[in-house]
């Protein structure tokens, strides 16, 4: 190789912002502002546009810290799988150094802001859920268990208490059970996907249910957390948030979500194969549905509120 | 040898979104501030008449 090719290698795998902004994980980043952002706005305590916009923001940018502390922690299970190997470490446009190093920069940044717009109530959520998403998921218990998905998912359920402390600064019976929403309905929504695509976290060595206890006891689970999401869901709207509109969406998507589970279980290998996994795809679909729909209620509730109606 | 010297090289358009991105994502940081400070200020403002208006009231 001559000196001006490898300098040309070295030119083309250089980062540009969009490299840096793949490390926040701008897609999980999305799920954690929309669920945020109705933590707090259903809360019954009013914030300052200004605030409210500002607080979101900090807990955008706390989530994304934590996902670059994931790439960096988890690179070397990152270039082993398909799915991610065009991550910006795998790819050798951002090192693993960089990674880390911006992931602590905003986590900090964050916290110490959201302090700042919200007070010690938010600002402390937002860095349990940063420590338990880094250390607690993916570098203790990622690799070592099979209910990996169940732990990840508490993390990324915490937005919405935070938002909710945003507006009131503490935490209530809404807002644990709008965690406990998120945090139930993580594992049907993982698992059903699980079922069918092929991944290959075999190869690094990554316990997933589908590997580790089967296909079976997968569609088992993906039922049992059905209907305890469809416990915590409806529980969510007998509370001050909830309301009528709330809960003729929760029934009738419970109903659907708890079918579909049904479905599932009584599916072997060979069914599923048969027909490209059309059941499993289905409701992988309808779960994305059904968190979207369930907090768009809540949403709806509170606008209602504000005209006299809604609300029980 | 697909070499060639161009005024605008693909590298430039990389650093320049990095530049700008930085400068963007600066300019937006400081942008909250102070809005967090004015909003912050206000409400601080609006705190002291309402504790003004009820000293005269109690007068």
């Amino acid at each position: 190789m001559t000196d001006i090719r490898a300098y040309e290698q070295a030119q083309e795998q250089e980062a540009g912002f969009g490299d840096y902004f793949a490390l926040l994980k701008p897609r999980v980043m999305s799920l954690v502002v929309f669920t945020a952002l109705v933590g707090l706005l259903v809360a019954p305590v009013g914030v300052h546009p200004v605030i409210a916009v500002a607080s979101i923001l900090f807990i955008a940018v706390g989530g994304g810290a934590s996902g670059a502390l994931n790439m960096w922690w988890d690179a070397d299970i990152d270039r082993l799988m398909r799915r991610t190997q065009k991550r910006p470490i795998p790819t050798g446009k951002v090192t693993e150094g960089e990674a880390f190093a911006i992931g602590i920069a905003l986590s900090v940044m964050a916290v110490v802001m959201l302090f700042l717009a919200a007070g010690a109530m938010a600002a402390g959520l937002l860095a349990f859920t940063i420590f338990f998403y880094v250390v607690i998921y993916t570098m203790w218990l990622k690799r070592l268990t099979p209910q990996n998905i169940v732990i990840g998912g508490a993390a990324g359920a915490f937005p919405p208490m935070i938002g909710w402390a945003v507006a009131t600064g503490g935490i209530s019976l809404e807002s644990v059970l709008m965690f406990a929403l998120t945090f139930a309905w993580t594992p049907p929504h993982f698992w059903s996907l699980a079922l069918f695509v092929k991944n290959d976290y075999a190869n690094a060595h990554v316990p997933m249910l589908t590997v580790t206890h089967g296909r079976d006891a997968t569609r088992r689970q993906i039922l049992a957390y059905t209907l305890a999401l469809a416990v915590v869901s409806v529980a969510l709207g007998l509370t001050s948030i909830g309301g009528p509109v709330y809960m003729a969406v929760t029934v009738v998507l419970n109903l659907l979500f708890i079918k579909g589970a049904l479905g599932i279980l009584r599916r072997s290998d060979a069914d599923s194969e048969a027909d490209s996994h059309l059941a499993e795809r289905a409701f992988f679909k309808l779960s994305l549905a059904y968190l979207f729909l369930h907090y768009g209620a809540l949403l709806v509730e509170a606008t209602l509120k504000h005209w006299g109606l809604g609300g029980w | 040898m697909d070499t060639q010297i161009r005024a605008e090289h693909e590298l430039h358009r990389r650093r320049l979104s990095r530049n700008v991105g930085l400068g963007l994502a600066l300019l937006t940081f400081v942008v909250l501030v102070w809005g967090l400070t004015v909003a912050k200020v206000g409400g601080l403002d609006e705190a002291r008449i309402k504790a003004g208006a009820a000293a005269e009231a109690s007068q």
